[in-house]
């Protein structure tokens, strides 16, 4: 009798939505979270799909990364590149070629994300985050499958990694946080401006250039040559904070980091993915009417 | 009871159209290069622009356990009505309050990706329509049985007939269980008995007192599942209420398509000539759109300029395509000069859904005066009063809806 009296049932008013200009914006974290199953069977279906065909799957996600860590170790060798104590040339470029690898795709897929799922974002709402972070974590996997080859790669050359191996994954997150950072930010600049999918190849093959994959930090630091302001730009790209990280963990410290220009790289890392989601959540509520 | 479970109030919808664009999104270079001449000239704009308000004012609340069916014709702001509420678009003005989960099913199918098989379509297409794991493991039985795709679970969807996808596709989303069911023309797709299977799915998930909210071109389905009616018209509520009243407001009232047709006199003037012919019901008011299974009469003006012996006037039916279905001729008489009027009434046979040609000829003992093969059509509507008539099996097995007398007898 009495429940008459307390309004409308529990149950209705859990679910109450309230629409108007704006609305969106006010329960956006809350949202993300309910939408979280979502999250996880988006990137479940690409790693499906990526996976599908397993011959060509698996076997891309190991070539393309020798490939890469073939032409980079030649070519530090041809520029007589440094390479700090015992480690083998091989394994320092191997330590840059994993996150560098998974930095390129992660970026590039989580860039083209939105457009690759338009037909998604006109049919259904869900939070629109999800759609290019949910392309990153894909890479991951990729990035388990490279870890694989290190280990043989090392096992090969009796190379043993001590306790620093432990905090790789602090390393693996600055990695994410890079690729996510950057990718959110141009996946929706993608929505409104068409021709960024143009810049998205750039900006990769441009980042081999001046990431330390072939080369090391020690280089670029450690030379009479280079101009203190050179440096400072140097460190500026995200990528020499995560790679630093990476050989320091996998090679034992033998190559130490450069403290001033690792928390830049972080900084630079955090600016992007605060910028990139702010930017991404003021024009995300116009993607349907763009896309 | 609570009220309304869904309550809109003054909402509005614009888009900004971008003239000299072929595309809806701009490309950087043309924002530069606009930029770029704006310092030179002090205006810049990109292209003219022009606002267009999709939904202009529209409010209407939904009871829970209502069926609206939203109704209008192409570009009266229905697709967007239903994007906004179901979230994928964000309002300009106004208020909408919804008191409970929605699932819109705006299109069958949704995040299918072809190179998976159905099972994991199934539980991917439900993630995405709402559904938790657990409600979608729950349910996977009932969704295979219903969709009749046991044998090619495991098969890619990609190699799927296109009927068996939308079967896969309408199951899962008819297996949801928001108290607000949203749904854009999906019945448009499949054969004729899947869509009666999808009809009675409906039925029942309206029955089980869920709130749907429902956009068809096809009136019967609307009028069959709907128990209210809401008849928008370029981003305006023409009219709210129930079903019957606000279709019967559509049908007459349908702007754009023509119901009297006036015929040009010819240049040399003959014997006589056609004047006018009108679609009318059999209360002699003019309809834009006749129901299916109503009577409905034709009539034709004609004006007669010398002694005619043996005049007859002809009204014949052909398909869009120019398929004769059937002529009817007055009998032949002598007239006089002066205006006659000539009214064809329907005879109950039924015609399907559709657009037909009304062709009209004059003539005299077996001598053609004027011939008018394309200047008017009879518009048929898939509101169906026969819905419920048990001689009236399938709305779509043919032009002529009619039974056949059929006997059965057993032989030995």
């Amino acid at each position: 009798m009495f429940g008459y009296f307390c309004g409308p049932p529990q149950q209705m008013s859990k679910y109450r939505t309230v629409l108007e200009p704006g609305s969106a914006n006010r329960r956006y974290w809350r949202d993300l979270w309910a939408y979280r199953g979502l999250f996880g069977f988006l990137a479940w279906r690409d790693i499906l799909v990526r996976y599908k065909q397993t011959t060509i799957g698996i076997a891309w996600s190991v070539v393309r990364p020798l490939l890469t860590l073939g032409v980079m170790a030649f070519i530090g060798w041809l520029f007589n590149s440094e390479v700090p104590g015992d480690v083998p040339r091989l394994l320092l470029v191997g330590a840059a070629t994993l996150p560098w690898t998974f930095f390129s795709t992660a970026f590039s897929e989580a860039a083209n994300s939105l457009i690759a799922n338009s037909n998604l974002l006109t049919k259904v709402y869900f939070p629109r985050l999800i759609v290019p972070t949910s392309s990153v974590i894909v890479c991951l996997v990729d990035l388990l499958i490279s870890f694989g080859i290190m280990a043989v790669l090392m096992a090969a050359y009796g190379f043993l990694p001590d306790w620093r191996i432990l905090l790789l994954p602090l390393f693996v997150l600055l990695a994410v946080v890079a690729a996510m950072g950057a990718g959110i930010l141009i996946a929706a600049l993608n929505v409104k401006y068409r021709d960024f999918r143009y810049i998205v190849p750039f900006i990769v093959q441009f980042g081999l250039y001046v990431s330390p994959v072939a080369f090391s930090s020690h280089d670029i630091y450690g030379s009479d040559r280079i101009p203190e302001v050179l440096k400072f730009v140097y460190a500026l790209n995200p990528m020499v904070g995560v790679i630093d990280g990476f050989r320091w963990c996998l090679l034992g410290g033998a190559s130490a980091i450069h403290m001033p220009g690792f928390l830049l790289s972080i900084a630079i890392s955090l600016l992007l993915l605060v910028g990139g989601i702010s930017y991404f959540r003021k024009t995300e509520r116009g993607f349907a009417d763009v896309i | 009871m609570a009220g309304p479970i869904i309550s809109v109030e003054h909402l509005s919808k614009r888009y900004v159209l971008r003239h000299q664009q072929r595309e809806r999104y701009t490309a950087l270079r043309d924002v530069l290069a606009n930029k770029a001449k704006g310092l030179f000239r002090q205006r810049s704009s990109v292209g003219g622009t022009e606002e267009f308000l999709a939904l202009n004012d529209v409010s209407f609340t939904v009871e829970p356990g209502d069926r609206l069916g939203i109704i209008g014709r192409n570009g009266a702001g229905k697709s967007t009505l239903l994007k906004v509420l179901s979230r994928i678009v964000e309002p300009t003005k106004g208020r909408i309050t919804i008191d409970g989960r929605v699932a819109s099913l705006l299109e069958v199918g949704t995040g299918f990706h072809p190179e998976l098989t159905g099972r994991e379509n199934i539980f991917l297409n439900g993630a995405i329509l709402g559904m938790s794991r657990a409600e979608i493991t729950a349910k996977f039985d009932e969704i295979v049985a219903f969709a009749e795709v046991e044998r090619f679970l495991d098969t890619p969807v990609k190699r799927y007939s296109s009927g068996m996808y939308v079967r896969l596709a309408f199951a899962v989303a008819a297996h949801l269980e928001p108290e607000i069911l949203i749904v854009d023309e999906v019945l448009a797709v499949g054969d004729a008995a899947f869509q009666r299977k999808c009809l009675g799915k409906m039925e029942e998930v309206s029955g089980a007192g869920r709130t749907v909210l429902f956009v068809s071109h096809q009136m019967d389905a609307v009028q069959r599942l709907c128990n209210k009616g809401l008849l928008l018209d370029k981003g305006r509520v023409l009219r709210t209420g129930s079903i019957g009243e606000v279709l019967n407001e559509y049908l007459s009232n349908r702007a754009g398509s023509l119901s009297t047709f006036t015929f040009r006199a010819p240049h040399i003037p003959g014997l006589a000539h056609a004047e006018q012919l009108r679609v009318e019901g059999t209360d002699g008011e003019v309809r834009t759109e006749v129901a299916m299974g109503a009577d409905w009469q034709v009539r034709i003006t004609v004006q007669v300029h010398r002694p005619i012996e043996g005049f007859v006037v002809g009204l014949g039916i052909s398909s869009l395509l120019g398929l004769p279905i059937r002529t009817t001729w007055s009998h032949a008489t002598d007239v006089i000069p002066g205006r006659y009027d000539l009214l064809f009434r329907s005879d109950g046979i039924h015609l399907a859904g559709g657009s037909y040609k009304l062709v009209v000829g004059l003539s005299h003992q077996g001598r053609v005066i004027q011939y008018l093969p394309d200047e008017a059509t009879l518009e048929v509507a898939e509101m169906s009063e026969l819905v419920n008539d048990p001689r009236i099996l399938n709305t779509k097995s043919g032009l002529l809806l009619n039974q056949m007398p059929v006997e059965i007898r057993r032989l030995s």
